[in-house]
Parts: C-alpha cells; structure tokens; sequence
C-alpha cells in the first residue's frame, strides 16, 4: 500500500478512479462533487485521458455512453438531482450492457434540495432510476478510504457484469480530509488492447469479424422479452455474489442498528456509548445498496429491534430492512432529512425511546 | 468512547482558516494519529465567513461534523467569536486573534490565550501572511494537540518545489507568540 496521504474526499475519489485505469470523464457541476470535475480537469489530460464538462448532465452521460461503447474506462459524477438527470441514460447503457462507473455525491431533495449531506437517493440509486427492467450495483462507502477502495474495485465490476455501478457517497464523505492510502495505479487498456481484451467494444469490424451493434429498441416484444432474459442471470449472480457489509458488534445484540455511509459512522460511535451503558446493540453495515445485503440477516436469534438509521423521511432503506428481517423482529427508524444529520447523542436518545415503547 | 479532541477554526475567508486546519490534520497523520478535517461548505459570498473542523482520536473518528463541547475553538474575528464562543466546553482554549478581533470574550469559564497574529507576524517574521502560522504555533504549543516538532516534517511534505524557501519563516512563525502573553 502506497503512503498515506491527506486528501479531501472529491480529490481521492478522483485519483482513485485514474489508478484504476479510467481515462475518460464526463461531467456538469453540482454541489457538492465539484472538485471530482475540477481535479479531473487538471489532472486527466496528463494521463493522456479526455475530461469533457459537458453542457448538461443527460449530454455528459451520453458522452459516456459513447465512450463506454468504444471500450474506454469512463467516470461520471454528479450529485442527487443531477443524477436524476442522467437516469434516462443509465437505463440506456444497461439496455445494451455497457460498463460505466458513476459516483453519486449525495444531497438533499427532492428537487433541486439542499446541497448538504442526505441519504434520500436511496430509492433512486436502488429501486427506481431509470425505466424498465434491469439493475444498477451501487456500493456506498462509509471513509474516504472505503471510497477509494471501492471506485477502485468498481471499474472491474463494471466490466466484468457490462453494466453500470454507482458508488453512492454523500456531501460529507466528499467535503471532508482524511489520510488515505490510494490504490495502485493499473495500465489502462487503450487502443488495439481494446479489440483483444474487450470483443463487445464497438471498435470496427475490419472485414474480421461479425457487426456489433448496440440495440435498445426492440419492436417485437417476444424478441426483448428473449433478451432481457439473456441478460438476467447477471443479476441473479450478482445478488449471489456481490452482496457486502460489516457487522460491528452483533454477535449477542437485542436491538441491531441498520446504517450505511457517513450515517453508520455515527450509528457506530452510538453502539460504543449504548454498550457503555450495558445496552446489547449492534450494527450492520450495507456496504453494497443494490444487492443488498440480505444475507447479514439470516440469523436474528435474541435481535428484538432492528433500527434503520438514515437521512431520509420516508425511511427508504426501512423498507429493505423491513423485507430482510421479514417479520422476526420489530423494525423502527432513526432518521434526520433534507440535509440535517443525526449525531451520536439524539440516536442514543431515540433509541431508548424506542427501546421503552410498548412492545 | 475513545478521546476526540476537536478543534473548531473560524475567520473569514483569506485568513487562512482552512490552511490552519488542514496543517493540524497533515501534523496529527504523521503522528499515526486519526484525523478528519471539515470545512463548512455553502452558499458564500467573496470575503465572507469560512470555518473547518478538525478531529484528533487514537481511535476511528465517527462524526467529522461538530457543533458543540469544542476543545479548542480559534477565532480569527469578532463575528466568529461572537458566534461560536458558546460552543466551547467549559474548561476548554479559546485562542482570540487580538489583531482583528475587537470584541471581548464573554466566557469565564475557559482558558482565553491572545494571540495578535498580524502584528507578531509583521514585527517578528517581517510577513504578514504568516499570520495563521503564528496563531497555529500557538495553538500547538499551547493545547498540545499535536507536539511542535513533526511540523518540520509537516513542512517538508507540503511545502515543496518554490514553496520550499518559506519553510524557515513559517517554522519560525510558530514560535513568534509568546506562551501566557
């Protein structure tokens, strides 16, 4: 592992995403991911990359749609209602299975919201997002270094599934300084190397092999019916093989915290003060969104609550929570929105309300 | 829960305050310490308020957001010190910048250190942009957050290529402030 560095998180996603082999950006400003297009802008060149900033979120996703079907590693950011923006598109690259990594720096909605930290993309990046039937793998780091780990890891996912992965941070993983060690830089594939290494790129067919083309428009409907069940088992294999997360002290836990990114940061310093205190709490982390992460609860022996702590109203990952502990324990919610956070003494707090309710 | 002690820097914008966090944060990385490093961020107009936040643990740091029980707090005017002072734990530093805050504190319960950085700065290193050098020596040597000497190391990582000759100056700024002046 290379030395640790203090990096602001934006910038460490950045150079995280050039280290593994991206060379393409497309982007259109929005707070607060700005110093992802700012660093790419200074940076990408150098590595003999292209950063485009593009006149509006559907030309940049477009952009790299473009890019991803000539085999390019390709990066996209924004921030929630941009992303929203792109959803048209991301349904369009997974429809002819493209791979493309987008990072979600995630603020208050609806609308165009709050520009600080929020978790209501959930239902978005997980469930909704883009029209008809396919997935988006979404990894939501909790440090700056989970971050970059993940980015890391998600250009390969996304080649090795053909389809998009988002990483979903917020406006306090992105804002934020904290030493981290990048990964490796890798050798990006670039030119012949794409004909070889990735036979699905669009890199003409020289009188050498049959056409590719990419087709997102099926008029006879048994035919997308045939290929959209081509396509499935990909995501059934992901849902097999892809789901991930911590536990934080769960192995003898009566009320079992939910909490993903920055917020499980503060659920976990909330575990530490209710275990001071002789509370037998604990934590799960999702640290994959879409799967998620159903496995983490396939024993719930003594848990009596399970508790979603998150930043949204309507309590978005409730409801996964709610389908994987499928009625073997109480599931209440924890939640601040619209850009406010919790921090570790309210969801103390709330938690022995919560504990004190009639059961 | 593990010992996080956190600092709340407070100025506007061009004094340097988010330098000043951001070298606490590089000095408590190459003590092998946890560091996060906060700035505010939003809507604000040029010359306006700017503020960060540095945490410092032995241990994991789970929130990088504070707002109140500051160890330390460091206002580098008297709009900041107006508005953050009761924000501080009793007991806790409050480092005034007496060049430009023109207001006193109303806190009895705190350690208050006057620290004029523009003038210590002007009449000792003979450059007032050290200014937020002189305030982050005084912090430094006076809550001990971090210890004086891996600034030299601090110095030498940051500061590199030109920059390089403005490490004597600087490492000098933070000893301009007399400790109990």
């Amino acid at each position: 592992m290379a030395e640790k560095q203090l990096m602001k998180g934006n910038e460490a996603f950045a150079t995280a995403a050039i280290n593994a082999g991206c060379r393409y950006y497309f982007g259109y400003p929005i707070t607060p991911q700005n110093e992802i297009p700012e660093f790419m802008s200074r940076e990408l060149a150098k590595y003999g990359g292209a950063f485009i900033q593009a006149e509006s979120e559907l030309a940049a996703v477009n952009m790299a749609y473009g890019a991803a079907a000539a085999g390019g590693r390709v990066l996209l950011s924004s921030s929630s209602p941009g992303v929203a923006l792109m959803q048209e598109s991301i349904s369009l690259i997974a429809s002819v299975e493209l791979p493309v990594v987008i990072i979600n720096v995630m603020r208050g909605g609806p609308g165009i919201g709050s520009i600080q930290p929020s978790q209501a993309d959930y239902d978005q990046v997980t469930v909704g997002g883009g029209n008809g039937d396919y997935k988006t793998i979404v990894y939501a780091p909790s440090s700056i270094q989970e971050a970059c780990d993940m980015i890391y890891k998600a250009f390969d996912v996304a080649e090795e599934y053909r389809n998009p992965v988002m990483i979903c941070a917020d406006g306090m993983i992105g804002q934020m300084m904290e030493p981290v060690a990048l990964p490796e830089p890798v050798e990006p594939v670039m030119g012949e190397e794409i004909r070889k290494k990735k036979p699905w790129a669009l890199t003409g067919h020289r009188n050498e092999r049959e056409r590719h083309a990419l087709n997102s428009v099926w008029l006879q409907q048994d035919l997308l019916e045939e290929y959209i069940d081509a396509y499935w088992p990909k995501f059934e294999k992901a849902e097999r093989e892809l789901q991930e997360w911590e536990d934080f002290m769960t192995e003898d836990a009566e009320v079992l915290y939910v909490a993903y990114g920055s917020t499980a940061r503060i659920a976990k310093e909330a575990v530490v003060a209710l275990r001071n205190e002789g509370v037998k709490v604990g934590l799960i982390r999702p640290k994959t969104l879409w799967p998620f992460p159903e496995k983490a609860f396939e024993n719930l022996d003594g848990v009596k609550d399970v508790i979603s702590v998150e930043l949204s109203k309507a309590g978005q990952l409730k409801r996964d929570v709610r389908l994987a502990v499928e009625g073997r324990a109480r599931v209440s919610l924890i939640n601040r929105y619209g850009g406010m956070l919790l921090d570790p003494a309210e969801v103390v707090e709330r938690t022995k309300k919560i504990m004190e309710e009639v059961k | 829960m593990s010992e996080v002690k956190k600092i709340f820097i407070a100025g506007f914008g061009g004094q340097g305050v988010l330098l000043i966090g951001q070298m606490l944060s590089y000095a408590a990385m190459y003590e092998d310490k946890e560091v996060t490093w906060m700035p505010s961020y939003g809507p604000e107009m040029r010359g306006g308020t700017a503020n960060c936040t540095v945490c410092i643990s032995d241990e994991a740091i789970a929130s990088p957001f504070i707002t109140d029980n500051f160890d330390v707090l460091v206002v580098m005017n008297s709009p900041s010190l107006a508005k953050f002072e009761g924000q501080l734990k009793p007991g806790g530093d409050l480092f005034v910048n007496t060049s430009i805050v023109d207001i006193e504190p109303t806190r009895t319960d705190v350690n208050i250190h006057r620290v004029d950085c523009n003038k210590l700065a002007r009449d000792k290193i003979g450059n007032d942009k050290t200014a937020n050098m002189v305030m982050l020596g005084a912090i430094i040597r006076q809550s001990k957050v971090v210890g004086l000497q891996v600034m030299n190391t601090v110095f030498e990582k940051v500061l590199t290529g030109k920059k390089a000759k403005l490490i004597p100056s600087n490492l000098e700024a933070l000893e301009a402030w007399e400790m109990g002046a």
